[in-house]
């Protein structure tokens, strides 16, 4: 075969329709070898490609057909796949070429005739394919038939009751047991998409067409065992026994070369192992998940960045995967952003008191480095260290003052949004601090910043002299604060009150504050908290005490964890979009199927006291909008309806349920060895989700630089 | 639907295989990442449209969907159409693809049905798929019967036909190390992408067996003690290997495809030996001077060498000047890349090799914040392996029972991931930098420009 390059590159030039249809015309006479006609097809191809209508020349290119050269004919079928649509009135002239073509003896033609016919959806076109489409999935080139097995799916998609009517389903399903495997995972993939529509027929296979189609894996092309595997999602286990006997089918394919069959590979065993009971088996699968996903690293960023989001998941699931390989995802110095972001938080979840030293060190070298974002995550990765992992609090306090030394202002900043969590889970153990952070609070220039600052001035306004001095700089620039920082500076100058109720300064800071927020705020939030205030203090300030200086409950790292349940279904689309964004993706495409464990017999207990029903509601048409164009917002401090940010299970109310089952997976298997990880929680009493919608951590917690989709259709209309 | 951008956001090849997108998504593309240059993810999603590109040579390999795709399948689709790009036409670049597109259309339509990636062998895509012209009535039934069974079969990476004079084996075992070392010398991360590429040239339908050390350990969990052996934490094989039957007995045997593949890929942790030992030792001295002293010293027997060593020592980024002097092999100051790049041409086993140099600083005030990158090595040593594989034999059964070569060779490599952090044994230039800014005047200055930076990326 020659690798002779081409030198087509010519071509790419604007070209007039009456040009090319007078050079058309003149092809037809003295055109020996069809060198003329060739060329002018390719010319036309070319403007297609740039985006220029060439759909007025249709009665000129037709007619091509009856050139007997394999290129040309492949070039006119382009051009019919590419206009046919806007031509229904004159799209009949091709049907009887399309019939011969359909009729062909060579097999590679047969299958090019019904492939591009079927991706011409008009009636017309769809009617003559019908009849053929019959005859070719009955071909007996495997060849003609596995392109008709995809053809139904087009076919379906055109007009779904059409093509039930014409037998092709049960034709389809028939094909799943083709001798040849190739068919096999086309039909399985077109049933797959038959299936996963809203107004499809349900799909679903039984234990002796799975073992079948796993048979037919072997034999299969990468692509086809994608197909075949994924479509093991549609066998529900009955018994234990089972899904342990598909699984150890399926594990053998973890060692393919290609990334997508191996997490297609581990989303099959992740559902099939809430169907089994024996713990040897499942610690056995787990422990062979753990090595291919590490050298999914080594691939090409972008499948890295696939295999890291969907790790960050698995992890969360199954802890003692990759338990004790923090060390891979330390970040290199040259990996692409999206890489290093998605590292970073793997590293966090792994973390623990053993690792805790060498994965501070490594976040410490981060926060020297110069994407801002990166930098910053990284800053907020050591405080969330501090929290999670008590032991390395000291060590990470320490590393966040030496950050502080920078000067850095978004890292100064970081760090003190940090900060002021690290004494909240640990009061009375870091205060000593505070005057190295009031050193530098002209630096904080961010809402975010700014709140935590007041607030830890606020709350420990009775260990500080100069509290009273700090707070009146501060609330000097209070009506051109954001509301967030207006929020923090009342509640701090009323504690300040509380503390120093002789102090006159304090009286009347206090009494500034309130008439601000209560006489020139049109904010209702933050004037009704005035209005609050004030009648506690005027009532009965010991009570007002006791409110506003009420212990707060323990800060845990909790509610950075997903919920099993909504993991449960989350890993149901492992390698997809929706395991990209962790969004189930009935939440941000429209017609997407949701998916959802089906209680049998066999389903593990404690997966079913999460199990989360898929929520068939629909996208509104008019998705709501929120940002204009421009980068990913990393830090969106907008509410966002649709999507919420937090992890959260897709129903309303369902919330409590899923939080009890999230403690009842401690006594599972002894696969589940969370317990150790996690420090003292009150369960069901997050305390980060109150402050959440005070808006104090920035509107959507921890995860709220995570990429996300952009609901924005509008950009999309052009 | 299917798109290659060049740089300028041009759209070279736009192929729709679904009716719910137009060809208009082509500008959405364009606006939101060629034409952006702060682009942070392979994938963007607006509304319920996806973008996944990858690039090479300034190429945006494109996907568009509005499913729930598989998005390690269509990046590793993405890969495939580039790897048979280059085995038709050489290079993927914008030249490349503007002078073979109708035969990228004929390709994309053959290898993608409707979304759904379909035969993507090389070999057999170019059993009929060509540049040369076919008459569509000239194809014998039998010959196109015998292209779709090896497009649809169970082997479908290999003819039946091959044949050669003289029946040959390549084995070229290739390992890239990975390192990265703390600036106080602990390793922090080293280990081997293995990878087994591997020529056949061999006549029919040959059956082949492949052995690896004696004590190899390929699965951890089974590990048996033994401390000298060879352990791979994992391995991923060619398709035309049989998976079952490596699962079962650890054999590795397989029908290989004609010419070129890779036959396996592995990743050790274990027991690595890293081929070259660097120190290195940086001093501030002053504001206005920098002092290097780096070492390489070559770690294996000394009948080995390595070859190609090129080591990049990165300087601040007011660096004016470096005088470097240095023993064996060259080294230059690079102002464009804020990089010493030292050369050398060959390490022998054993060997030391010293580079001491200053670089001389400017002292304005206004800095960039500067990173300070790691050491980085590139180098290429044969006839080792890192890990300590080695093959032991590849035995070939056909049925003509032919005598066959095999050739095996060993290398073990670097290029960009073999990284040695630097200790500044000052106060860490950032900090220092930072510091002296905040008592000029320039401070103010600086921060706001900082904070310019910081508010591209929240808007």
């Amino acid at each position: 075969m020659s690798t002779q390059a081409g030198q087509d590159a010519k071509f790419f030039q604007r070209g007039k329709i009456q040009e090319f249809r007078a050079e058309l015309q003149a092809a037809e006479v003295k055109d020996k070898k069809f060198i003329k006609r060739k060329t002018v097809l390719k010319k036309i191809v070319a403007n297609i490609t740039m985006g220029n209508d060439m759909s007025p020349l249709f009665h000129d290119v037709v007619p091509c057909l009856g050139t007997p050269l394999l290129e040309i004919k492949k070039m006119v079928y382009l051009f019919l796949v590419s206009y046919g649509k806007s031509k229904p009135n004159e799209i009949h002239l091709v049907i009887p070429r399309f019939l011969e073509d359909c009729n062909d003896r060579n097999p590679l033609i047969r299958a090019l005739a019904i492939r591009t016919m079927s991706y011409i959806p008009i009636p017309v076109v769809t009617e003559a394919l019908t009849e053929q489409l019959r005859h070719c999935l009955k071909d007996r080139d495997p060849y003609v038939r596995k392109t008709a097995a995809i053809c139904v799916a087009k076919v379906y998609t055109a007009d779904p009751r059409k093509a039930e009517k014409a037998g092709f389903v049960e034709m389809l399903r028939d094909l799943l047991v083709d001798p040849n495997a190739t068919v096999v995972s086309n039909a399985v993939a077109a049933l797959t998409e038959i299936g996963d529509r809203t107004d499809g027929v349900f799909f679903k296979l039984n234990l002796s067409i799975a073992n079948k189609l796993l048979a037919a894996i072997g034999e299969s092309s990468e692509w086809g065992q994608i197909y075949i595997l994924d479509s093991l999602l549609r066998f529900v286990p009955e018994r234990h026994s089972d899904a342990e006997m598909l699984a150890e089918r399926v594990l053998i394919q973890l060692n393919h070369a290609n990334s997508a069959v191996v997490l297609t590979a581990i989303k099959i065993l992740l559902y099939l192992m809430n169907y089994m009971d024996n713990r040897r088996l499942i610690e056995h699968i787990c422990k062979k998940m753990g090595p291919p996903l590490v050298t999914l690293l080594s691939s090409g960023p972008e499948v890295q960045y696939v295999a890291l989001r969907n790790i960050l998941l698995i992890i969360q699931r199954r802890p003692t995967v990759l338990r004790n390989d923090v060390k891979v995802f330390f970040c290199k110095y040259n990996d692409p952003i999206y890489v290093k972001l998605a590292k970073l938080e793997i590293m966090y979840r792994l973390a623990r008191e053993e690792n805790a030293k060498e994965v501070l060190a490594e976040l410490q070298e981060y926060a020297s480095e110069v994407d801002v974002d990166f930098v910053r995550k990284a800053v907020r990765s050591i405080g969330r260290l501090a929290i999670k992992v008590e032991p390395a609090a000291d060590l990470c306090i320490k590393a966040l003052l030496d950050l502080i030394e920078t000067k850095v202002t978004y890292v100064v900043q970081e760090a003190v949004i940090v900060i002021k969590d690290i004494f909240r889970r640990y009061p009375g153990k870091y205060e000593g601090i505070i005057p190295t952070l009031c050193e530098h609070l002209d630096a904080l220039d961010e809402p975010e910043a700014k709140a935590a600052m007041i607030w830890i001035v606020g709350q420990h306004a009775d260990r500080m002299d100069n509290a009273d001095d700090l707070l009146d700089d501060l609330v000097y620039t209070f009506l051109e604060e954001p509301v967030e920082v207006q929020l923090a500076l009342l509640s701090a100058s009323v504690k300040l009150f509380i503390y120093k109720s002789k102090s006159e300064k304090a009286k009347e800071l206090v009494h500034r504050v309130l008439k601000w927020a209560t006489e020139d705020i049109d904010n209702p939030d933050l004037r009704d908290r005035g209005f609050m205030y004030w009648r506690l203090l005027a009532i009965n300030p010991g009570i007002a005490g006791e409110v506003v200086l009420a212990e707060k409950p323990a800060i845990t790292t909790d509610s950075d964890r997903m919920d099993r349940g909504a993991l449960d279904q989350l890993l149901l689309h492992t390698g997809t979009l929706g395991s990209i964004y962790h969004k189930n993706p009935e939440t941000f495409i429209r017609n997407a199927a949701g998916r959802a464990l089906t209680d049998t017999p066999a389903l593990n207990p404690n997966s079913r006291a999460v199990l989360v029903q898929v929520a068939r509601t629909q996208l509104p048409p008019t998705a709501v909008n929120i940002p204009g164009p421009g980068p990913n917002e990393p830090r969106s401090r907008k509410p966002e309806p649709p999507l919420p940010a937090k992890p959260a299970p897709p129903l309303p109310g369902e919330d409590g349920d899923a939080e009890e089952g999230g403690g009842g997976d401690e006594e599972e298997n002894g696969d589940e060895t969370e317990a150790v990880l996690r420090p003292v929680a009150v369960q069901g009493d997050d305390p980060y989700a109150g402050l959440d919608q005070l808006g104090a951590l920035g509107g959507a917690g921890y995860s709220a630089d995570n990429p996300k989709p952009k609901g924005d259709e509008d950009l999309l209309a052009f | 639907a299917f798109f290659i951008f060049n740089q300028k956001g041009e759209v070279l090849i736009s192929r729709l295989y679904r009716t719910d997108l137009k060809r208009s998504i082509a500008d959405v593309f364009r606006i939101q990442v060629v034409s952006n240059s702060d682009v942070r993810s392979p994938i963007i999603t607006l509304g319920s449209t996806s973008f996944f590109h990858v690039r090479i040579n300034n190429l945006y390999i494109v996907a568009v969907t509005k499913c729930n795709a598989n998005a390690a399948l269509v990046f590793e689709f993405c890969y495939r159409f580039i790897s048979i790009a280059k085995s038709y036409f050489g290079k993927v670049d914008e030249e490349a693809i503007k002078n073979n597109f109708v035969l990228i259309y004929e390709l994309i339509d053959e290898i993608v049905d409707f979304g759904y990636p379909q035969n993507s062998e090389i070999d057999t895509l170019k059993s009929y798929i060509t540049t040369e012209s076919v008459m569509s009535n000239s194809i014998a039934p039998e010959e196109s019967s015998k292209i779709t069974s090896q497009a649809t079969g169970a082997i479908s990476w290999r003819r039946g036909d091959v044949k050669y004079k003289k029946n040959e084996a390549f084995v070229d075992v290739v390992e890239t190390v990975n390192l990265s070392m703390s600036a106080k010398g602990t390793i922090l991360r080293a280990d081997v992408d293995g990878h087994i590429q591997m020529r056949a040239y061999l006549t029919g339908t040959p059956e082949c067996k492949f052995g690896l050390n004696d004590k190899l350990v390929i699965d951890k969990n089974d590990r048996t003690g033994a401390s000298d052996a060879v352990e791979l934490d994992d391995c991923r094989f060619h398709q035309c290997v049989r998976l079952n039957e490596f699962d079962a007995s650890r054999t590795i045997s397989f029908v290989p495809p004609d010419g070129e593949f890779e036959l396996m890929r592995y990743r050790a942790t274990s027991n690595v030996k890293l081929p070259l030992r660097v120190l290195a030792n940086v001093n501030e001295l002053g504001t206005t001077r920098v002092s290097y002293d780096v070492s390489v010293k070559a770690n294996f027997g000394n009948k080995l060498s390595a070859t190609n060593v090129v080591i990049r020592i990165p300087t601040p980024l007011n660096t004016t000047n470096v005088d470097c002097k240095v023993a064996t092999g060259k080294a230059k100051y690079v102002p464009a890349e804020n990089v010493v790049v030292w050369k050398i041409p060959r390490v022998q086993g054993g060997q030391e090799c010293t580079f001491t140099a200053m670089a001389e600083l400017t002292s304005t005030t206004t800095r960039q914040v500067w990173a300070r990158p790691p050491i980085d090595v590139d180098f290429q040593v044969l006839m080792f392996t890192a890990s300590g594989l080695i093959v032991r034999f590849l035995k070939v059964f056909e049925k003509s029972n032919y005598h066959s070569i095999k050739w095996v060779r060993y290398l073990t490599k670097a290029s960009g991931t073999y990284q040695i952090r630097v200790r500044w044994s000052c106060a860490f230039i950032t900090r220092y930098w930072l510091t002296s800014a905040c008592c000029s005047t320039d401070l103010v200055l600086r921060l706001v420009m900082v904070y310019v930076t910081l508010r591209s990326y929240a808007i």
